[in-house]
C-alpha cells in the first residue's frame, strides 16, 4: 500500500489541495496598467546577501579602487573575469597606487555569482549589487566591459538598457564592505566580517586599522 | 460492398458525392486543428500541474495563466537554426520526425470524439443533412490501425537515433525500440481481451457495445486488461516512469539529442500528441468513449458525448502528469522484467480466461466449472513459468555475469 500512499503524498502538494506555495507569486501574468506598468509587477525584497551583478567602485575623490592585480581573475572558478593591469601615468593617475585595471571584463554568460572575486579583492574594488534582473539578448552585451561595470561619479552603478533597475535598487550596491581580515588587526577578531547592506557613498573612517 | 470494406461511414454508403467528400475534408481539417490545439493546451496543462506538484507556479507570463507559453516556445523553435550533424544520414535524419508525428495523427482518425450514443443510438449525427459519425474514419480494421500505427511510430524513434551518427541518440533509440516492441505485445493482448468481449474491431462498434455502466469494457473485461493496457500505453509513449529512452541523466536527450528547430518540435509534438490520443484510445476501449453516466440537461445529446469524452480524457491526462510527479524512472532491466515477466503473462492469461467464459456463455457450459478449470490451469502455468524463471536465473549465475 505504500506505493499508493506515495501518490497521495505528491497529490497533497498541489496548492488547491492544501499544498503550500513556496515560490512567491510574482505578477501572475496580469495585464499592464494604463501607465504601461503592471501595478502588481513589483520586485520582492531581496535577501541582504544576495549576489547580483558586479560593480567596480571608486574612492571618494573619484579614483578607481582597482589596482589591476588580477586576484579576482585568478580566484574565479568560472574563469569569467579578464583583467589586464597597466602602470599609472604619474601626471594623471587612474588609481592611487602604482598600477590600475586597464582592461576589466566580466562575462555574465559564465559568471556563477559566487562572490569569490569580492572576497579576493584587496582593495574592495569589486562588489556585487542586488541586481539579477538583466537579460541581454546578444553575446556582446553579455560581456560587461570596464566602462559598464565602473560606478558613475555619484558612486551609483550604471544602468544599462537591458537591466531592470527600479527606484532604490542602486542604493544597495554594498559598495563598501569590510575586508574579511584587515591585516590581522585584533580589533576585528570575533566581529562579523561581512556586513551585507552597506549602501554607497562616503563612509566614516575606519577605526583600529593601522 | 467496396464502401463497406473501405468504410468508412454511413456518409458514403449511399454513394460518394461532392457533399460527402467536402464533409470528410472538413472533418480531417477540424481533427488536425483540434489535435494541434490540444497539444498546445496539453503542454501547458502538464507544466502547470507538475508545477503544482512541485510547489511552484508554472508558466504565468504569456497570456492569461500563461496559456500561450507553448505558442511562444513553438514560435521560438521555428526561428532556430536547423543543424545537420556531420555524420548523420541526411535522408533518414529528415524522414524520422515525420515517422514519429504522422502515425499519431492517423490514430486519432479512428477515435469517436462524440456523437449520440444515448437510447440505443449508434453515434450517428446529422451534419449538413447527411448522416455521419463524429470520427474521421471508421474502418472495419478499426483498432488494429492503432496497433499498426504505433508500430510505425517505433521507426520514428529508431531511425532518429540510428541516423544521428552519434552515440547517445543511438543508445536511446536502442532502448526505445526494445521498449516499444516489448510493450506492444502486452498492449495487443489486452486489446484482444476487449475485442473478445466486444466482438468487433470497429471503434464505433466498440463504443456502441458498451451500453450502460455495467457493459463498459473496464468492468466487462474485469479491470485487469485496463490496468495492463494503461501501463503498456505509458511505456509505449515513453512517458515517465518509463521515459528511460530520453533519460537526461544518462543519455542527454535520447534519440532526439541531435535534433534542432522544428524537427525537435515535431518530436515534442508527437510525444504530447501521443499522450492525448492514447488517452482517448483508452477511454474508447474501456470507458465507453463518448458515453455518459447520466443525461446532462439542456445540452443536446450529440454535443454531450464530446463533453463526456473530454471529462474522461482530462482524468487520464492528469493521471499521466501525476505519474510523472510521483514515480522515479525504471531501470532498464526492471522495465523488461515488468513487460515480459509480468504484463504479458497476466494479459495473456486473462485473455484466455475471458475467452473461456465467453465460450462458456455461448455453449451453455457450467460457468463455475470453467472458472475452476481456469484457476487450475493458471496455477499450473504460473508454476511452470516461475520454475522456468528460477532455472534461467540459476543458469545465469553459473555462467557468470557477462559484463
Amino acid at each position: 500500500m505504500g506505493y499508493l500512499q506515495g501518490f497521495l503524498v505528491t497529490l497533497r502538494q498541489i496548492h488547491v489541495l492544501g499544498g503550500k506555495r513556496v515560490t512567491t507569486q510574482y505578477s501572475g501574468g496580469l495585464e499592464k496598467g494604463p501607465d504601461g506598468k503592471n501595478p502588481q509587477d513589483q520586485k520582492i525584497p531581496k535577501p541582504e546577501r544576495l549576489h547580483g551583478r558586479h560593480v567596480l567602485n571608486r574612492y571618494e575623490d573619484g579614483m578607481e579602487k582597482c589596482i589591476g592585480c588580477e586576484l579576482c581573475a585568478g580566484v574565479c572558478p568560472a574563469q569569467c573575469i579578464y583583467v589586464r593591469g597597466a602602470d599609472n601615468v604619474p601626471e594623471e593617475p587612474v588609481s592611487p597606487g602604482e598600477r590600475y585595471g586597464f582592461v576589466y571584463e566580466i562575462n555574465y554568460l559564465r559568471c556563477i555569482h559566487c562572490d569569490l572575486c569580492v572576497e579576493a579583492c584587496p582593495t574592495e574594488a569589486i562588489t556585487e549589487t542586488k541586481l539579477f534582473e538583466f537579460s541581454f539578448i546578444n553575446r556582446r552585451d553579455a560581456i560587461y566591459t570596464k566602462a559598464e561595470l565602473l560606478v558613475d561619479d555619484g558612486g551609483k552603478p550604471r544602468q544599462l538598457p537591458w537591466e531592470d533597475w527600479r527606484d532604490g535598487d542602486d542604493r544597495d550596491t554594498s559598495g563598501w564592505m569590510r575586508a574579511t581580515a584587515p591585516a590581522g588587526d585584533a580589533d576585528f577578531e570575533g566581529v562579523v566580517a561581512w556586513s551585507g547592506e552597506l549602501g554607497y557613498g562616503v563612509r566614516p573612517p575606519e577605526q583600529g586599522q593601522s | 460492398m467496396i464502401a463497406h470494406l473501405l468504410a468508412l461511414d454511413p456518409l458514403v454508403l449511399t454513394g460518394v458525392g461532392l457533399k460527402a467528400v467536402l464533409i470528410v475534408a472538413i472533418k480531417v481539417v477540424v481533427a488536425f486543428v483540434v489535435m494541434l490545439v490540444a497539444v498546445i493546451l496539453m503542454i501547458w496543462f502538464e507544466r502547470k500541474v507538475i508545477a503544482g506538484f512541485q510547489n511552484r507556479i508554472g508558466p504565468n507570463k504569456a497570456g492569461p495563466w500563461g496559456i500561450m507559453q507553448t505558442l511562444a516556445d513553438g514560435l521560438k523553435l521555428v526561428f532556430k537554426e536547423y543543424i545537420h550533424p556531420e555524420r548523420s544520414d541526411r535522408f533518414v535524419f529528415l524522414l524520422a520526425p515525420y515517422l514519429a508525428v504522422v502515425p499519431v495523427f492517423v490514430i486519432f482518425a479512428i477515435v469517436p470524439v462524440g456523437g449520440d450514443f444515448t437510447n440505443g443510438n449508434n453515434g450517428v449525427v446529422t451534419l449538413f443533412g447527411e448522416d455521419t459519425l463524429l470520427q474521421v474514419a471508421d474502418p472495419p480494421i478499426g483498432i488494429l490501425l492503432m496497433l499498426a500505427m504505433s508500430a510505425i511510430a517505433v521507426y520514428g524513434a529508431m531511425l532518429a537515433g540510428w541516423s544521428s551518427g552519434s552515440k547517445y541518440p543511438l543508445l536511446g533509440s536502442v532502448r526505445a525500440s526494445a521498449q516499444m516492441v516489448s510493450y506492444e505485445a502486452a498492449l495487443g493482448l489486452s486489446i484482444a481481451t476487449v475485442l473478445v468481449v466486444s466482438g468487433t474491431l470497429s471503434t464505433n462498434g466498440i463504443v456502441v457495445g458498451q451500453d450502460g455502466l455495467r457493459n463498459w469494457n473496464i468492468i466487462a473485461t474485469g479491470v485487469v486488461p485496463f490496468i495492463v493496457f494503461f501501463i503498456a500505453v505509458t511505456a509505449e509513449m515513453n512517458r515517465p516512469p518509463f521515459d528511460l529512452t530520453e533519460a537526461e541523466q544518462e543519455l542527454v536527450g535520447g534519440y532526439q539529442t541531435e535534433y534542432s528547430s522544428m524537427r525537435f518540435a515535431m518530436y515534442y509534438l508527437a510525444e504530447f500528441l501521443a499522450t492525448v490520443v492514447m488517452s482517448t484510445i483508452i477511454v474508447t476501449l474501456f470507458l465507453g468513449g463518448p458515453r455518459g453516466l447520466f443525461d446532462i440537461p439542456v445540452i443536446p445529446n450529440a454535443i454531450e458525448g464530446t463533453l463526456w469524452l473530454l471529462a474522461k480524457l482530462l482524468v487520464f491526462l492528469f493521471t499521466y502528469v501525476w505519474l510523472r510527479a510521483t514515480l522515479p524512472r525504471y531501470r532498464y532491466d526492471q522495465l523488461m522484467d515488468l513487460g515480459w515477466k509480468f504484463l504479458i503473462p497476466v494479459a495473456f492469461g486473462w485473455m484466455l480466461l475471458i475467452t473461456a467464459l465467453k465460450v462458456a456463455q455461448d455453449e451453455d457450459w457450467n460457468r463455475v466449472v470453467v472458472v475452476a478449470v481456469a484457476l487450475v490451469v493458471a496455477a499450473l502455468a504460473s508454476a511452470v513459468f516461475l520454475l522456468a524463471l528460477k532455472v534461467s536465473a540459476r543458469n545465469r549465475q553459473l555462467e557468470g555475469s557477462s559484463f
